[in-house]
């Protein structure tokens, strides 16, 4: 029997990790609640593995609190491991199987609807280090989950897997999240975080915004238009790519887009995590007022 | 060479390994200033009909032309390539790649180092952050000003704002005359390209603009308050069922099956368009029923 989380669910309160000089996390809440799945999104560097090592309980927290059920129920996939090469898929599962000290009589047939679940049955017998880069996730998340984990804690198990196997893994994922899992993963994939009840974005181990996508969207500041092409001036420096379009951010306050033509979007997470990033850059925000220290926390819609 | 010559052509090209079909009679054709964007699950083919453009590979059957002949060394030199990998040498900086690149192609002044990269002047690529190692592949891929630009994931792992520089680049090019074929896992980015070829099993299962290949497809949505027993109901049922946020989609049903499907469940079952991404689960499971049993087999493709 799994312990019961606290309530407000398993996470972090304002926790900071340091790695030597560097502050890998900077006063980092995050709730992770069960029968949910929450979304972790940064770019490179921006402190996602770090947190996820905190929730597992592979590292410590230098400060803060953490909310974490005892490690045996916990179930953590390390970013691109996970798995022992040179066993077979099988072998990979039922030594797990054995270290969680799961009953064989309950490990045979769960092992064998994962599989099936994940479309891996033809490949029991195969070697995991022979398996694509795919597959080898999906072993990874069935051998993360296999002992029914209060806590699931995935590191990018999307993450250069292609579309049907990330269907796959999300099918996973949704069956340890509706038999009560809290479930938390890592990803660079926006729309792929869109579909977690919760999202974190991080950057540069501070974060970003928090809060359901719908929740981010809506704490987005000022308002994104479409443009045929890039607008010159300060609105170029804010602008990026999209659909093959241009997308502008216009802060409050920023006036109207030069040029004309523009068009007013309704953002989408994509949309608001981006404006988040380049608020933060140098030069973005369209007053000196409003730019330096206050722009970090300016997209932040934390529930509650 | 004429101007609206293709850069790149397949003609019924197949490529076997043994008695597995890796590429099975494609036809492809990439034009200058196109971005065509190549989807496909991992052993459609997508890697063996590039090795086949690249020239690394001879197609078994059909023909590749590259520029109007065969995929020559000489022809290659006009192709700017970025692997899934990168191809960056992680203990040389930077610039001593783009220098190393730039001597490989004969050219030899070298040009000067791009702004963004001066905070990296020291460092050794394999400490670079992701998003900065795939520009500096970019830039290596880009600084013979090739006509053909083939790019294998080229987004992969990183934010949404470098995503979107990076294809600023790739739109460049584009825009200079290049011809771009592209593979990407992500489906947001097939708005960026002109026309999508969706590859299964080998073949090409889709080629289009993304609303023409998605097309009037639609799918069933279910708005419950109890999303778990909607989902196990739906799964009992054999329905393809995926989570998004609080909500269900389902590929394939009609809300009417669905509501069946549903029972007791208490639920608002409403329809909504597919997305390209799952338009894309349709098409590509059709083509993979089509054969090939084996995915480590695929995966050599």
């Amino acid at each position: 029997m799994n312990a019961p989380p606290p309530a407000g669910g398993w996470g972090t309160h304002a926790v900071s990790v340091r790695y030597g000089r560097r502050l890998a996390l900077d006063q980092v809440t995050f709730r992770v609640l069960p029968g949910q799945v929450s979304a972790v999104v940064g770019g490179d560097g921006a402190g996602r593995t770090t947190l996820l090592r905190i929730l597992s309980g592979a590292i410590g927290a230098g400060g803060g609190m953490v909310m974490r059920p005892p490690r045996i129920q916990t179930g953590y996939l390390a970013a691109g491991s996970g798995t022992y090469p040179d066993l077979t898929v099988a072998e990979n599962l039922a030594f797990r199987a054995a270290a969680y000290r799961i009953p064989a009589a309950v490990a045979g047939p769960r092992i064998q609807a994962y599989l099936d679940r994940a479309g891996l049955l033809a490949a029991r017998d195969r070697l995991a280090g022979r398996l694509s880069g795919g597959m080898r996730q999906k072993l990874g998340v069935i051998a993360a989950m296999l002992h029914e984990p209060a806590l699931l804690v995935l590191d990018e198990p999307t993450t250069g897997v292609d579309p049907v196997s990330r269907a796959d893994l999300w099918s996973l994922i949704t069956q340890a999240a509706a038999a009560g899992a809290a479930v938390v993963f890592a990803t660079s994939y926006l729309d792929e975080a869109e579909r977690a009840a919760h999202v974190l974005v991080l950057a540069e181990g501070r974060e970003l915004a928090a809060g359901s996508p719908e929740q981010i969207v809506a704490a987005m500041p000022g308002r994104v238009v479409a443009a045929a092409t890039r607008p010159p001036g300060p609105a170029g420096m804010r602008s990026w790519r999209r659909d093959g379009r241009w997308r502008v951010w216009m802060p409050d306050g920023a006036g109207d887009v030069p040029g004309g033509g523009a068009e007013l979007v309704q953002p989408d997470l994509q949309d608001a995590v981006t404006v988040a990033i380049l608020a933060r850059e140098p030069g973005a925000s369209p007053a000196p007022a409003t730019s330096g220290t206050a722009t970090s926390g300016t997209a932040t819609g934390k529930e509650g | 060479m004429d101007e609206n010559a293709p850069l790149a052509e397949c003609l019924s090209v197949s490529r076997r390994f043994g008695g597995f079909t890796a590429v099975d009679g494609v036809d492809l054709r990439l034009g200058r200033g196109e971005v065509v964007g190549l989807l496909g699950a991992n052993g459609a083919g997508k890697t063996t009909l590039i090795r086949m453009l690249l020239g690394l590979l001879p197609a078994t059957a059909g023909q590749v032309r590259l520029f109007g002949g065969p995929p020559s060394r000489q022809a290659r030199r006009r192709v700017g390539y970025v692997p899934q990998t990168l191809g960056l040498y992680d203990d040389l900086t930077a610039a001593e790649n783009l220098a190393f690149s730039a001597a490989v192609f004969g050219r030899g002044a070298q040009a000067p180092l791009p702004g963004w990269l001066h905070g990296y002047r020291r460092v050794l690529v394999g400490d670079l952050p992701l998003g900065i190692q795939r520009r500096v592949a970019f830039a290596e891929a880009l600084g013979h000003g090739p006509d053909l630009l083939i790019l294998d994931e080229p987004t992969s792992g990183v934010d949404p704002l470098a995503r979107a520089r990076l294809w600023e680049t790739i739109a460049d090019a584009a825009r200079a005359g290049a011809g771009v074929l592209v593979t990407t896992h992500y489906m947001d980015e097939a708005g960026e390209c002109g026309r999508l070829v969706i590859m299964a099993a080998g073949r090409v299962v889709a080629a289009g603009t993304a609303a023409q290949i998605t097309g009037d497809t639609r799918v069933s949505v279910v708005d419950t308050g109890t999303w778990a027993a909607a989902f196990a109901a739906l799964e009992a049922a054999g329905l393809p069922v995926a989570l998004a946020g609080r909500t269900l989609r389902v590929p394939g049903a009609s809300p009417a099956a669905v509501r069946q499907a549903l029972g007791p469940v208490d639920a608002r079952v409403t329809e909504a368009p597919a997305t390209l991404e799952e338009r894309f689960f349709q098409l590509t499971a059709a083509g993979a029923r089509v054969g090939r049993p084996d995915p480590v087999r695929k995966e050599a493709g």
